[in-house]
């Protein structure tokens, strides 16, 4: 992490504050929901289409599977493939050393302007703004990044960056950039924005993308998109650099098919988004287009940390979004609530693992676990379970606050003790009763109630318990 | 068949009404029950917080009180979803405990599913005039994949027209410690859930979770809207009885 990223993580307001600013947002949630629903239609629509849905899932963990077993073997093959194609690989443990690889390839080649296409790991980085800071223009050339760049915020989703935005506050951003007032209409908004990008596509020096699979038998990078944008900054400029996870290999051609057959439709219910670009090396003698150099840069960045642990699933993820697509959560609040720079339940599980938990503790708790992101994801993630590990994690390394941990040892004890569970609930009875309107509810709890009250009404214990019923009448009558 | 229930430290506090349905409904298609009361908790509050030593007390506790019985039938989708897929992990340490956790989860029966599957619907004979949706709570819809067995139950009900609920699939809020820790986007999940319960226009919310139906019927009580909240015994207990 950068000193300056460190200093803007520490000035993050708390959780509680991010949840309630979205939550209160005049337009928030209504095109989160929007676009969730449009989203996760599609891919239901795309199971059905396909059929054998869940064998298709199991063919691709399987895969995913094997290539986190054995990554070691397959990066290593990767590079060799890679580097027999021309390109050049770099390894970062950190994403200081990804900062300081880029910039030594922006001086040597003194690179004035970037252009990038989305790569979520150079959000990790914060790649952008530190390139900014050193006088280099970056543009994206998404458009979805393209709109969070012009308002100056990270992508709230890792593949509808602006799923956040509704069509009157982009119409204001792009009008704000042209210098005069556009019309909402979508075709005059994509218009300014293709002329926009295409501008500076030209004069940039330097093309950065993400790297959806690295194919290991051939050394090629895939990259997946639906503008055909990522073809601009790989083609045009003279240099390429490539920033991808080091868990992003899919070993063989074969496994890349059965990998990008569930990306697409996991993503968006696409069977195939409108570009899929593979690059093998920079450009060979004869050929019309492509850089002269391709940099790839493997990224750990905590990665690492996972493998051999019950966390190293987490590594299989394919970055499809379905997991955020379908988390009631995510519908409340949107993704920058969680702070990260992923979102959603994949996000609630990686920020933590890549970070740890300072600043991050209250991430595993962000989900009701309902299980529907770990239905929804397409190389079966048991998300919703590494939620539940990384709580238990927390509970033992003390990351909870000493009261809750005391009222847990207390109901392990009242537990074991049906006689003082049952004097207990009899307590509850007689202590909410003054509390209590004359139905029996609580609307305003005391203490640790109080969670519950602000919004909802509370029964009272009843006076007569079930089990007292049974031992009273309910056995006899039988 | 030596049946015990397992009533949930939930109804057993505060909706004992709920268990005694369940002893009624069983009773009237003829099944013998008995109510071990040396059970309290099946752990989940614990569990879920991440206190799994606690939790541990809990589950050993209940594989003690339901030792001997053939069948466990519990009025909630979620402690049975605890017993069933979290007991055989939880002590996976201890091979002993490891094997009783997994017989309690072979005995154990959700509601519903027990009368579905060990028992013959057509015994059912209830009637409840009034139109009806069904909240699936998600342990039981997507952790135990029971999605049909209250919905083929409540068919059963004459005169009571069941209606689908606009994203039945979707998570209510509740979550456990979630809605307290979490409470402002646990009370936004329920409001939208009430929105696609009003959009029904159904007399009864049934469902097969008093945890959920605490959250849910704990907001639409704060909002003063007028929709009765039911558990399938419940239903067929008020229905029976006709
Ligand atoms: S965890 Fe699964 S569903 Fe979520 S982004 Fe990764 S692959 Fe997709």
């Amino acid at each position: 992490m950068s000193i300056e990223q460190q200093i803007s993580r520490k000035q993050r307001p708390p959780f509680h504050d991010r949840t309630k600013e979205a939550i209160e947002h005049p337009f928030l949630q209504k095109a989160v929901r929007y676009t969730q629903d449009r989203l996760r239609g599609g891919k239901k629509r795309a199971e059905a289409e396909i059929g054998n849905w869940e064998e298709w899932r199991l063919k691709a963990e399987a895969i995913r599977r094997h290539t986190v077993e054995h990554l070691d073997v397959y990066l290593d093959q990767f590079t060799t493939n890679v580097e027999n194609a021309g390109g050049t690989v770099h390894f970062a443990d950190t994403s200081q050393e990804v900062l300081d690889l880029v910039t030594q390839i922006v001086r040597k080649k003194e690179a004035r302007s970037i252009v990038k296409s989305k790569s979520m790991v150079s959000e990790e980085v914060d790649l952008n703004h530190v390139m900014e800071q050193q006088g280099v223009e970056v543009v994206e050339s998404d458009l979805g990044e393209y709109i969070v760049q012009l308002a100056d915020e990270a992508p709230s989703h890792i593949i509808v960056p602006a799923i956040h935005k509704n069509r009157q506050e982009i119409t204001r951003l792009f009008s704000k950039e042209a210098g005069k007032l556009l019309s909402e209409e979508t075709a005059e908004l994509t218009a300014f924005a293709r002329k926009r990008m295409r501008e500076k596509f030209l004069q940039a020096d330097i093309g950065i993308t993400g790297c959806n699979f690295g194919v290991a038998e051939s050394g090629s990078v895939v990259l997946v998109t639906n503008e055909g944008n990522a073809r601009m900054s790989t083609t045009l400029p003279d240099t390429h650099i490539v920033v991808m996870g080091m868990e992003r290999i899919a070993p063989r051609w074969r496994d890349l098919d059965v990998l990008l057959t569930m990306l697409t439709r996991s993503a968006t219910g696409q069977k195939i988004t409108s570009y899929v670009t593979a690059l093998t090396g920079p450009r060979r003698e004869g050929e019309a287009d492509g850089p002269k150099e391709m940099h790839v840069i493997v990224v750990d960045n905590g990665r690492s940390s996972m493998l051999g642990t019950g966390y190293q699933d987490v590594l299989h993820c394919i970055r499809c979004g379905a997991c955020i697509n379908v988390c009631p959560v995510y519908r409340q609040i949107g993704g920058h609530a969680y702070g990260g720079v992923y979102p959603g339940p994949i996000g609630a599980v990686l920020t933590p693992l890549l970070e740890g938990f300072e600043g991050w503790t209250e991430l595993p708790y962000a989900s009701s676990l309902c299980g529907a992101c770990t239905d929804a994801c397409p190389v079966r993630i048991p998300l919703h379970e590494r939620l539940l590990d990384l709580r238990a994690d927390e509970v033992e390394t003390k990351q909870t606050p000493w009261s809750e941990r005391l009222a847990f040892k207390g109901f392990g004890v009242l537990a074991e003790h049906p006689e003082w569970f049952e004097k207990a609930a009899v307590m509850g009875h007689w202590m909410g009763k003054p509390l209590a309107d004359q139905e029996g509810f609580l609307q305003k709890g005391p203490g640790p109630l109080k969670g519950w009250t602000d919004s909802r009404d509370l029964p009272i214990p009843a006076k007569t318990s079930f089990r007292k019923w049974w031992r009273k009448e309910g056995k006899q009558d039988g | 068949m030596q049946v015990a229930l397992f009533i949930t430290c939930l109804s057993d506090v505060f909706y004992p009404s709920v268990g005694m349905s369940v002893v009624r409904v069983l009773r009237r298609l003829g099944v013998e029950v008995d109510f071990p009361t040396e059970q309290t908790c099946c752990g989940q509050p614990a569990f879920n917080s991440g206190y799994r030593q606690d939790a541990a007390k809990a589950a050993k506790q209940m594989i003690r009180a339901f030792e001997g019985y053939d069948a466990v039938i519990t009025p909630s989708g979620s402690c049975a979803a605890m017993v069933r897929k979290e007991y055989p992990h939880l002590l996976n340490d201890d091979s002993e405990w490891k094997e009783r956790a997994q017989s309690l989860a072979d005995r154990c029966y959700e509601f519903s599913e027990f009368l579905v599957s060990r028992l013959s619907l057509e015994m059912i004979d209830a009637r409840l005039e009034g139109k009806a949706t069904y909240h699936h709570s998600c342990h039981m819809y997507r952790g135990l994949r029971l999605t049909e067995p209250p919905l083929q139950v409540l068919s059963q009900v004459q005169g009571l027209e069941v209606v689908n609920l606009p994203y039945h699939e979707d998570c209510c809020g509740f979550g456990g410690t979630f809605a307290v820790k979490m409470s402002e986007i646990s009370q936004e999940m329920a409001d939208e859930k009430i929105q696609h319960l009003e959009s029904t226009e159904a007399d009864y919310l049934i469902g097969s979770d008093m945890s959920c139906l605490m959250h849910l019927g704990g907001r639409i009580r704060r909002k003063e809207k007028s929709v009765e909240i039911m558990h399938v015994a419940q239903v067929l207990d008020r229905g029976m009885m006709k």
